[in-house]
């Protein structure tokens, strides 16, 4: 249950903005409130789910603070949306990981990293720091143990974000069999993929200040793209290795290092402008309590991003050895955190989003005449 | 003091759209330009920032407005709602250079809805800014900024040196400080006067005590008193404006869109006394709506109640507040204090005289009473069907009409019609030029927009001396 606080926050927000509709023309949290005339709490965690933060709306509301009406979406439906966060989580005792995330994060990756290099350190005595011929990173940790730890937790990462998105689905009213619409798909994946709603038009979104620029948008962009280049190279890399039984290290000109690469210099470029936004950001409109899980996100991709590239350009000097240890434990602490951290936010957001494909093709719940 | 106030070409006195209109066109004509908006910054905008729409001319359908709105359609629209009380010269100046008016405001990055969808079905009439008046108002102020144009905030104009149609300075209170500003030329765009509760007492007696102010609590209209007590023709009546019924829980200022109540054609509406006043069923929304207000007005005690059954629930725009509810209709009158046996028997009378009929909120329908005064001509279906609901209704003064007199060069003329020499006025403190009683959507802002443009440029060219003063030029404005 959402606590009583936010809930009235919740509803007082959507009372107000329902009786305006002003925003309508912004995007799709407005369209799917004007079809509702009630606000469940599974409403409200839809709707705060289906924003993208861009803050346009509170710049143009006539009844932001200091108005008495002290409506603010952006804020509300951030504090409603960090509370889903631990709604969906599973394993369950695990939600309250999001709580203090920030702290998790650190101390897990520091953990991880010390752990690390103590186990290689014991296992492989100096050899850890001597130059390995051509790069082969093998004769430093198995491949076996890369891939058994490495599919361990990925698989439950995955499982984690794959219940978490089934148990929003369900909190939200859909069935699993309203999943199976192409065109509501094909619909979600172009809104996501460009992230129309922090678009506005090609006008942008008012972050990190007043006035609207797509700054949010490309950041996010070489973010995620990066992201998902790596995820690509690592792919590659294991259709390299199995199906055509090309073991590495892959030349500079190979596909897996040029995806990895370019994804390397994404992930270099767009969390450290994430992060000199969120710096620059209007307070008044932000949950602050979330800053720690943000950034902690953010610099686990960076750092992620840093031990990868360096691992590539010095692998075949002396540090090599230090860098794959050190670069393994970020990733493992990166995907260790995914499910209780920041991550959950593309997965949510991109279920509210589908689910306002498959909507607004309904009949809405109310018509208002007017 | 001297802080940098004087000096400028052009002294624009006000905040809100017409304001921002006329710094943005006297800017760009190449003045100076000092404006003094009397909110904080986060109230600027006068009433500008509750508005959401401009009503356009158009001969083909355009980005932000479908179909066609001719010249005459448009003209007669305002010939009804006025009931003849406008100046026809003004009045289509207007309408033709409200033409041009959205490709001038997206210039200055204000931002429409597309044509089509939409709250009010008015995508043929109005234009719909993205987000509603304050985004226009922010775009405007951005612009404004980065034009070089001074924006003072906190400035309450106090007093204004006017002799013989000459304006000398300004006394102005910035931020509680006296200052004396001087300038060539005035546009005055300050608003009405609708939140001067004394005025408004003066005006409409001690009901206005009971009246709730929909926007701005900045327009206290001391530049239009003080143009006017300084041989400005004055224009308008001062008990005219636009009124309308809204919640009457709705705070005294500033309340906006949100209060207003659409369910006067779902029920019935009675007076304190549980009468009802006046014919529910008489007309659409927007127009019912414009009328309402000023039925409200005139009861005692300046209160209404709206009362309704659940099938009217879902079938109107939402309100912010919440109806009283009961399970009788006597329980309900109880419930808001009103005479129990009166209100019972009121609704009695109503429900004996429905005559059957198909019921269609979107057309005027066949539902409608027979033997009642007043009757109920449209949608009107028996109250019978707990739970049953009640909303208070108080008249919400959105804007007033008294102003002064402008001719189509937006300049300032003084009494006995002779024009003054370096003051122009722009925006509700001219809009009784036009406007003299009733109201069409969107229209405030097309005035405010039109007359803010022209009086903007007018006022920089008299300031650059391209203008000799007393020559009659033909306005360029109504065919751009």
């Amino acid at each position: 249950m959402l606590p009583t606080e936010l809930m009235q926050e919740g509803e007082h927000l959507m009372t107000v903005c329902n009786a305006c509709r002003y925003c309508e023309g912004y995007c799709a949290v407005w369209q799917a409130m004007e079809r509702r005339l009630v606000f469940k709490e599974s409403d409200l965690n839809y709707l705060a789910n289906l924003c993208h933060s861009c803050s346009e709306c509170y710049y143009a509301c006539q009844y932001a603070p200091p108005h008495e009406f002290d409506i603010n979406p952006p804020k509300t439906l951030a504090k409603i949306r960090a509370y889903t966060y631990q709604l969906y989580a599973w394993p369950q005792p695990l939600a309250k990981l999001f709580r203090k995330n920030g702290l998790l994060v650190s101390l897990l990756t520091a953990l991880l990293l010390i752990g690390f290099l103590l186990a290689a350190g014991a296992l492989l005595g100096n050899r850890l720091w001597q130059p390995v011929r051509s790069g082969d990173i093998y004769p430093i940790v198995p491949h076996e143990v890369m891939v058994l730890t490495f599919a361990a937790v990925g698989l439950f990462a995955a499982l984690a974000l794959l219940i978490g998105f089934l148990r929003f689905w369900r909190n939200v009213g859909e069935r699993y069999s309203a999943l199976a619409d192409p065109a509501a798909l094909a619909r979600t994946a172009k809104d996501v993929l460009r992230l129309e709603y922090l678009d506005n038009g090609g006008a942008g979104c008012t972050y990190p200040g007043t006035e609207s620029s797509q700054s949010l948008r490309w950041f996010h962009h070489l973010t995620f793209y990066g992201f998902l280049s790596c995820f690509v190279a690592t792919t590659l890399g294991a259709i390299y290795y199995y199906l055509l039984g090309w073991h590495g290290p892959y030349g500079y000109t190979s596909l897996p290092v040029i995806f990895g690469t370019v994804g390397g210099v994404g992930l270099l470029i767009g969390p450290l402008g994430l992060f000199v936004l969120k710096q620059r950001r209007n307070r008044d409109i932000v949950d602050e309590s979330q800053y720690g899980m943000d950034v902690s996100f953010l610099v686990l991709l960076w750092l992620a991003s840093v031990s990868g590239l360096l691992l590539l350009f010095l692998r075949e000097s002396a540090a090599m050895g230090t860098l794959l240890v050190v670069h393994l434990g970020i990733i493992m602490a990166l995907f260790l955190t995914l499910p209780y951290g920041k991550f959950v936010h593309g997965v949510y957001r991109s279920a509210a989003v589908l689910k306002w494909a498959l909507e607004r093709s309904r009949p809405p719940e109310h018509n208002v005449e007017v | 003091m001297t802080d940098g106030f004087s000096g400028f070409d052009v002294l624009v006195i006000g905040g809100g759209n017409a304001a921002l209109a006329a710094a943005l066109s006297a800017r760009e004509t190449g003045a100076s330009v000092l404006l003094l908006e009397g909110a904080p910054p986060e109230f600027r905008g006068g009433n500008s920032r509750h508005t959401r729409n401009l009503r356009c001319m158009h001969t083909a359908p355009t980005e932000v407005m479908t179909d066609s709105y001719p010249e005459d359609e448009f003209y007669n629209d305002i010939l009804r709602v006025t009931g003849g009380q406008t100046n026809e010269q003004l009045a289509r100046m207007t309408i033709r250079a409200s033409a041009s008016c959205t490709a001038w405001m997206k210039g200055y990055g204000v931002r429409f809805q597309h044509a089509m969808g939409g709250t009010l079905h008015l995508g043929r009439t109005n234009a719909f800014f993205l987000g509603g008046g304050k985004a226009m108002m922010n775009a405007y102020y951005a612009h404004a900024e980065r034009a070089g144009i001074r924006i003072v905030y906190n400035a309450e104009v106090v007093d204004l040196d006017v002799a013989d149609g000459r304006f000398r300075s300004a006394r102005v209170l910035v931020n509680g400080e006296p200052v004396a500003i001087g300038a060539k030329v005035l546009v005055a765009a300050s608003g009405g006067f609708e939140s001067n509760l004394e005025w408004l007492k003066e005006a409409w007696g001690p009901a206005a005590d009971n009246f709730l102010i929909r926007g701005t609590p900045y327009n206290k209209g001391k530049v239009l008193k003080r143009l006017i007590e300084s041989g400005i023709e004055s224009i308008g009546d001062p008990t005219q404006g636009h009124c309308v019924a809204i919640d009457a829980r709705a705070p005294k200022f500033d309340g906006g869109i949100v209060t207003r109540l659409d369910c006067v054609s779902l029920g019935i509406v009675v007076n304190k006394n549980g009468e009802r006043f006046y014919d529910e069923g008489e007309e659409f929304w927007p127009k019912r709506y414009a009328i309402w207000g000023r039925l409200v007005a005139q009861q005692p005690d300046q209160i209404g109640h709206c009362i309704i059954d659940a099938k009217a629930m879902g079938k109107f725009m939402p309100s912010v507040f919440p109806p009283a509810k009961a399970q009788t209709i006597a329980e309900l009158a109880r419930l808001v204090k009103l005479p129990v046996e009166k209100v019972v028997a009121t609704v009695k009378a109503f429900n004996d005289a429905v005559q059957p009929g198909t019921f269609n909120h979107a057309i005027l329908d066949d539902c409608h009473t027979a033997g009642l005064k007043p009757e109920k001509t449209h949608w009107a279906l028996r109250i019978d069907q707990p739970p049953f609901y009640a909303y208070g209704l108080r008249p919400g003064l959105t804007f007033t009409y008294l102003g002064v007199k402008v001719n189509e060069r937006a300049m300032a003329l003084r009494k006995g019609g002779q024009r003054t020499e370096n003051i122009f006025a722009a925006g509700e403190i001219m809009a009784g030029s036009i406007l003299g009683k009733g109201y069409v959507a969107g229209f405030g802002v097309t005035i405010g927009t039109v007359f803010g443009r022209i009086a903007g440029r007018e006022a920089a060219m008299q300031a650059l001396g391209r203008v000799e003063n007393g020559t009659e030029e033909a306005p360029r404005h109504a065919a751009n």
